[in-house]
């Protein structure tokens, strides 16, 4: 990833798009979610969801593989430039967790990330913090899936 | 026919749920396919990274959580989801070995105004380690069919 002072508010980025299969939903809802909309299409089509839906679990853990590879092909690009990228950093959490809508099997959901703020911290020197609201959206435009994420970047200053 | 239903949860209860123990080859096959970053992957490079070793990605630790909540009770409740969470907080590393368990905290609860069939309940969820040291909380709000009426 970049550097915290590289890093600007309001920057938008598409991190990709992901369609769901019926086989992925399943497998993962048998190992952390097996609720029976999420394992059983014949008892999903009779739940309230109508059909087979993806554990919102599912949905955020999508969400993590698109952010990471976005930030690994940053890297590669400043590693490419002859550019040491920033260290990842953890993140003590997020907020707004929202499952806006069921992700269907067949649904593609594109991932965003946009930055609204970044902020000095004063419990680990050489680190900020990025705020972000983080989206995905449906084939339809639809918001499904969004949160307020807050992760560590590395500052090129250490002061 | 569900043991649980929306009736069954008020603002005070608490309860236990788990332990369900997480290994370092599930940390980093979890890792593998959705949070390639070092300090899940690999100990060494976990070791150099700010959390000092090899730990668990939060979205694998709410995964985990969901299991154990879903072995708990889920399963055997009314249950339909949930809408979101108002907080996750990552508070502590998981790291291979551990043995977690889910202290939950009903909140507050309140029926449907557009579905007479079902309600919410928002709760706080603890996860804990071996040690008693909370590792991560949630705040989710769920949803849960209602009991029907006796024919």
């Amino acid at each position: 990833m970049r550097f915290f002072e590289d890093l600007r508010v309001g920057e938008r980025i598409e991190l990709g798009s992901h369609t769901f299969t019926a086989e992925e939903i399943k497998a993962f809802a048998r190992r952390f979610d097996p609720q029976r909309f999420h394992v059983d299409e014949e008892a999903a089509a009779a739940s309230h969801f109508g059909a087979l839906c993806a554990s919102g679990w599912h949905t955020a853990a999508m969400y993590m593989r698109f952010f990471v590879a976005a930030e690994q092909r940053e890297a590669a690009n400043l590693r490419a430039e002859g550019e040491t990228p920033a260290r990842d950093g953890p993140s003590p959490g997020i907020r707004d967790l929202r499952w806006l809508k069921p992700v269907y099997v067949g649904d593609t959901i594109t991932f965003a990330r946009e930055v609204k703020e970044l902020r000095e911290t004063t419990g680990r020197p050489g680190w900020g913090l990025m705020v972000a609201h983080n989206t995905g959206t449906n084939q339809n435009g639809e918001l499904v899936f969004s949160f307020v994420g807050a992760k560590f970047a590395e500052r090129r200053n250490k002061g | 026919m569900p043991k649980l239903h929306w009736e069954d949860f008020t603002a005070g209860q608490v309860a236990e749920y788990g332990p369900q123990e997480v290994t370092a080859e599930e940390i980093k096959a979890f890792a593998a396919e959705f949070d390639p970053q070092p300090m899940h992957l690999d100990e060494e490079a976990a070791r150099a990274s700010l959390v000092g070793g090899l730990c668990a990605s939060g979205w694998h630790t709410c995964a985990i959580m969901m299991r154990i909540v879903a072995d708990g009770f889920i399963l055997e409740s009314s249950s339909l989801g949930a809408t979101g969470c108002k907080e996750v907080k990552w508070l502590a590393p998981v790291r291979p070995g551990d043995r977690l368990r889910v202290r939950m905290e009903v909140l507050d609860t309140r029926p449907s105004t557009s579905r007479p069939d079902l309600g919410f309940v928002n709760a706080r969820l603890d996860m804990l380690n071996a040690d008693g040291v909370r590792v991560m909380t949630l705040t989710p709000h769920l949803m849960f069919g209602r009991r029907p009426a006796a024919p």
